[in-house]
């Protein structure tokens, strides 16, 4: 084979010759690992943001805007176009300015692992009116219908999430039932075949919902004042026009980044 | 210092095909079987995992047989996983920067790509012993037939388990998927079937050489 069968093995290094070697390969590999870091950091930021603009689109049809939001029992707080980690609340403005609704995240234990989700909250309708997968594990051809099934995907886009009297709690609790037994317009109708993955998403959006929701309320004048304050890169098929950054601004609400 | 004049000779296309046909990593040396089953679901995550792969497998080989005479035999094992780590890091940012989606659909299988032991198995039995050309062309040879191997499975598993062909439906809305292709038992049928096939035209080969020689 290739074995070098006329090599004499040659004395044994010094070791500090041994260390030599290791540690001049390993800062030479430290060196081009960090150097391929910088180079592809902005990109990749770039990638995660890109990816969860477009999932905040989805899930909310006609908004073309998007603002940031950190909200928690301290308040509500804007944050800069950039900052997508920190947000938990993305609010989608329509090109009128009017606010469309608010994108959140919400997770729940699926069959496999976390599934992370994102849906669309209506304010003015009360309902949740987008869905969509941001990260799941689930089994393909199985569990995974709980992005592609036309029909379990029908749930979202009309469902009712409206609080009760005194804001605190969803008036009726978010709930998973089995396929084509959905009476109420609270509740999904599940899959046959993906039953622990279905259940998982009503449960996420019943604790995202039943903790968010209240303090979105509580909120809500702030969000639907302030204008858009900057726009996102018209995308295809999106309908670009002039007017609408400039005639909202005197409401006096702080702007952040906008026209330095 | 002597060697075997047949590591000195000039790479030929026999060192090119070896590692696609007579070497093939995964349908004959069952190398790198983990990627080779665990991301070979759709036809372009098995492209893009070879691809990687490859891409891992040339630069480290390359680097190593350029350093062979520099790193002492003692330390050889680590010097070569550091290298292989660095290319493996290096590729992994890189999908990451070009295709989220991509990214998401490997998994953790891109960072594994510096345990699958076709590379470090090149880089021990061939690199460390061979001068740089040759190791060059032996490894894309390698590269190319572990891709190649991938994409079989893939294109196989794809098509019976989603029905779709890089993602493009070959069959009406009444083909109902065969959803256990794309889960890990698939990858075993799959790869079973084409071990047998290729084992298959190995033998009739073989046989045809022997009649050669009679004759």
């Amino acid at each position: 084979m290739n074995t070098e069968s006329t090599t004499v093995m040659p004395d044994m290094p010094s070791s500090g010759r041994l260390i030599a070697t290791l540690a001049v390969i390993a800062m030479l590999s430290g060196f081009f690992v960090v150097l391929v870091y910088q180079a592809t950091l902005e990109r990749i930021a770039l990638n995660h943001r890109e990816y969860l603009e477009r999932a905040v689109f989805t899930v909310l049809p006609g908004a073309t805007v998007r603002v940031n939001f950190s909200l928690s029992e301290a308040g509500l707080q804007r944050l800069p176009d950039d900052a997508v980690g920190d947000a938990n609340v993305f609010a989608g403005y329509n090109d009128d300015g009017t606010l469309v609704g608010v994108a959140l995240q919400a997770s729940a234990r699926g069959y496999a692992d976390v599934i992370r989700i994102l849906y669309g909250y209506a304010p003015d309708r009360e309902a949740i009116v987008g869905f969509t997968v941001l990260q799941s594990s689930e089994t393909p051809g199985l569990g995974d219908k709980i992005e592609t099934d036309p029909a379990f995907l029908r749930n979202f886009e009309n469902l009712q999430a409206r609080l009760n009297e005194e804001g605190t709690a969803l008036e009726n609790d978010i709930v998973t039932v089995k396929q084509s037994t959905k009476t109420e317009d609270w509740q999904i109708d599940g899959i046959t075949g993906a039953t622990v993955s279905a259940v998982a998403v009503g449960r996420a959006l019943r604790e995202s919902a039943n903790e968010m929701l209240p303090l979105l309320a509580a909120h809500r004048s702030s969000l639907t004042t302030p204008p858009p304050a900057s726009r996102t890169p018209p995308k295809e098929g999106c309908p670009k026009d002039g007017v609408g950054d400039d005639e909202t601004d005197t409401d006096g609400i702080n702007h952040g980044s906008e026209n330095p | 210092m002597p060697r075997d004049p047949k590591q000195l000779s000039p790479p030929t296309m026999a060192t090119l095909k070896e590692g696609v046909w007579k070497e093939n990593p995964v349908f004959i040396m069952l190398l790198g079987l983990c990627p080779a089953l665990a991301v070979s679901n759709t036809a372009l995550n098995a492209l893009a995992m070879g691809l990687a792969s490859t891409f891992v497998l040339l630069g480290s080989t390359t680097l190593i047989s350029l350093l062979r005479h520099l790193i002492p035999k003692q330390v050889r094992i680590a010097s070569y996983i550091i290298i292989i780590a660095t290319f493996v890091t290096i590729v992994d940012y890189t999908i990451h920067a070009l295709s989220l989606e991509l990214y998401n659909a490997l998994g953790a299988f891109i960072q594994l790509i510096v345990v699958n032991c076709m590379i470090l198995g090149r880089a021990e039995a061939y690199a460390s012993k061979n001068r740089i050309l040759t190791t060059f062309v032996n490894s894309i040879g390698m590269g190319a037939g572990f891709t190649l191997a991938l994409f079989s499975i893939g294109a196989v598993r794809e098509i019976l388990g989603f029905g779709t062909f890089f993602g493009i439906p070959l069959f009406g809305s009444n083909f109902q998927a065969w959803a256990v292709f794309i889960l890990p038992p698939g990858g075993f049928f799959v790869l079973s079937l084409w071990l047998v096939l290729f084992a298959a035209l190995r033998r009739r080969a073989d046989q045809r050489k022997e009649v050669g020689h009679a004759s």
